[in-house]
């Protein structure tokens, strides 16, 4: 019987996972104590588990590549899949806090996998909260791009400080990311959108990417098109709003008089 | 466990002690009593404080002499940060924060004060315009940084001023670069210092001349004491206190978080380190090798003749005494003990300091404890309460699988589910 829930779960046609068996509420408190286990230290990420292809178990340590993308709250993983073939050689991870939902994206990346022998094997998921245990997976300035797609907007003055793009949580991704590394946000929410251009802004580690920039960078026309977040704001006609920014090095280092 | 029992444990504080830099004073804190005997004079050191509101009104929850002895900031569960001037004792500035104050430090040259709250903000004071002479400033604070919704433990600036340590009870470490006007953030994280499994209560920096910039220690929940570079966030030592000094039997009970790491302090300048454990009567003595970059169990200095759980150490860099109290906040009259342990400096065995010989003698003990006879029944009872108060704090709570499908059932929207269908 256990055997047969699994595979019903999947779709006969596609092999994919069918969405519908992993329903979950569309908003998770970042700020409730947590009970998955975590990695004591970057180090302790079990790579071979995420992705077995680069991490053959049989020779553990061997191989120096690191995670460099990011999607923090990754939801169904739309992103991710279409960022998996366009960067093939790039580790990736999204990271979600619901816990069914990283279920779905673990399902779809395995049934990708054994459907395009040779691709996906660079992308996985884990369920964690990021505003928490981000040092935890990355080292300083291992990644070369986070994204943060449609994340929930906290309308709330109570609850802003449960935005993933705050001032202070800016300071932890301005640490993962390499110098010159890029963060992408988008949301459909106008007021989130201010919220998140002006953390960004104010930020002395960040400085908005121009427009050129913008048009030469194949991860930009995916911010909108890409998820299921997304595509559900273009059906209905939604506007969107972005905030793409570098991170640059500190340039306040004047000694102090 | 009842929620309400939960919470009023959690509101159990710790008997503090600090000491001046040059062991011209010594302060104790015990729930919202502070108390100061200068030793100087001779005498208890009496607190003015012209505050709308004087003095504490809850739990103090830190207590701290700058480098330079000129201030001492206490500050706790009342929301103020009050800042003494330590040449007439009076408060020259009251701070109000929102939040509960969980830790202070001051920077080494003494014009900002940093404090951090429970929900995870380091919050900094400039000081500036804060003098002994004038009178009473309300100063606003400005948020510094953040961990994100974690209570943090201690704070602590680097030796060479240049970093500012937060550590937390999400078993993190925080290095931050302390910059040149802290007043617009301070954004650039030197490192994270992981390796710890449960809470991190305490940290302190252990240096020399050849090691100036000094190494980090931290104790922590996991009953270990750890050695870090703080530069590269890199652990380099790992000591199991409890196991090692034979006070626990195995890793096994230091799992229980019987033994659970609640201060620790260097002695003198380099290389001796002063641990703290709950339930233990004394303190463990570390040897750290700043050129190795080792920590050994040197000696475990027990107590004798009385029940003594220290829940705060003290020193001042210069005198090579070990200050210690035990108490806490729930304590008729808010009694405390100290005790003092000297001889760290000559080639002698350190030894506990009898009370008639406690530099300032029964005058000091008469005006910090708040008594002379103490009931040593009632210390014991205070240190397994903030044993108590400590895990209810900092340890996550665990909930079976079971107790959570049933707390998903109960949850009022699912009832009207299972009702209609």
């Amino acid at each position: 019987m256990p055997g047969n829930e699994v595979n019903s779960t999947l779709s006969k046609s596609t092999g994919l996972p069918r969405k519908r068996f992993y329903r979950a509420r569309a908003h998770s408190n970042p700020l409730s104590d947590s009970h998955f286990p975590v990695p004591i230290s970057p180090s302790h990420v079990d790579y071979s588990l995420h992705y077995p292809e680069y991490f053959p178990p049989s020779d553990q340590a061997n191989n120096p590549k690191k995670i460099q993308f990011a999607d923090i709250g990754c939801g169904f993983g739309g992103l991710l899949i279409s960022l998996s073939t366009l960067f093939p050689e790039t580790l990736m991870i999204g990271m979600e806090l619901r816990d069914k939902v990283t279920e779905y994206v673990k399902e779809r990346v395995l049934a990708l996998r054994a459907a395009n022998p040779g691709q996906y094997h660079n992308v996985s998921v884990v369920r964690t909260n990021s505003m928490k245990y981000i040092p935890n997976y990355f080292e300083k300035a291992q990644l070369t791009k986070m994204f943060f797609l449609f994340p929930d907007p906290h309308f709330k003055e109570k609850n802003h400080r449960r935005r993933v793009i705050s001032p202070h949580l800016l300071d932890e991704y301005a640490y993962a990311l390499e110098v010159g590394g890029i963060i992408y946000t988008i949301t459909d929410v106008e007021e989130l959108g201010d919220w998140m251009k002006s953390c960004l802004e104010n930020h002395p580690m960040f400085e908005a990417l121009t427009e050129e920039e913008l048009e030469g960078d194949p991860c930009v026309k995916l911010l909108g098109t890409a998820t299921e977040e997304g595509q559900k704001v273009a059906r209905n006609g939604g506007q969107t709003y972005r905030a793409v920014y570098r991170r640059t090095a500190l340039s306040d280092q004047t000694p102090q008089t | 466990m009842e929620e309400g029992e939960a919470n009023k444990e959690s509101e159990v504080a710790p008997a503090l002690i600090a000491v001046h830099p040059s062991q011209k004073s010594v302060a104790v804190a015990v729930g919202p009593t502070l108390r100061v005997f200068d030793l100087h004079a001779g005498s208890a050191a009496s607190l003015i404080d012209d505050s709308s509101v004087p003095f504490h009104r809850d739990s103090i929850r830190a207590i701290r002499f700058g480098s330079k002895g000129r201030l001492l900031v206490s500050a706790g569960d009342d929301k103020t940060v009050r800042i003494w001037s330590t040449e007439n004792w009076r408060c020259i500035c009251t701070v109000s924060s929102e939040k509960r104050v969980s830790a202070v430090a001051i920077s080494n040259d003494g014009s900002y004060v940093c404090f951090a709250d429970k929900f995870g903000v380091v919050w900094v004071v400039d000081l500036a315009g804060c003098d002994g002479d004038q009178p009473l400033v309300d100063k606003k604070a400005t948020p510094l940084l953040s961990h994100y919704c974690s209570i943090i433990t201690n704070l602590e600036f680097s030796p060479d001023g240049r970093f500012i340590i937060s550590a937390d009870r999400d078993f993190k470490i925080r290095v931050t670069i302390f910059p040149n006007k802290p007043l617009s953030g301070a954004h650039e994280i030197q490192s994270f210092c992981l390796g710890h499994t449960e809470f991190v209560s305490c940290i302190a920096f252990i240096h020399d001349q050849d090691c100036p910039q000094g190494l980090l220690i931290s104790g922590g929940g996991d009953s270990t004491v750890r050695l870090w570079d703080p530069s590269s966030g890199e652990l380099l030592d790992t000591c199991e206190v409890a196991v090692k000094a034979g006070v626990a039997e195995s890793n096994d009970d230091a799992k229980e978080h019987a033994y659970a790491v609640t201060d620790l302090c260097s002695i003198m300048d380099g290389s001796l380190v002063a641990v703290a454990l709950q339930s233990l009567h004394g303190i463990i003595l570390l040897k750290c090798n700043l050129s190795a970059r080792t920590l050994l169990v040197a000696k475990v200095i027990s107590i004798a003749g009385e029940a003594f759980v220290p829940t705060c150490l003290g020193t001042s860099s210069c005198t090579g005494i070990l200050w210690m109290v035990t108490g806490v906040s729930s304590l008729p009259g808010s009694v405390a003990r100290v005790r003092a342990i000297s001889g760290f400096d000559v080639e002698q065995d350190p030894a506990v300091v009898e009370d008639d010989k406690i530099p300032g003698g029964e005058k000091l003990l008469e005006t910090l404890q708040g008594s002379t006879s103490v009931d040593e029944n009632a210390f014991m009872a205070a240190a397994e309460a903030v044993k108590t108060a400590m895990c209810n704090l900092l340890i996550k709570k665990q909930y079976s699988t079971e107790n959570r499908e049933t707390r998903k059932r109960t949850r009022n929207d699912r009832k009207l589910k299972t009702q209609q269908s």
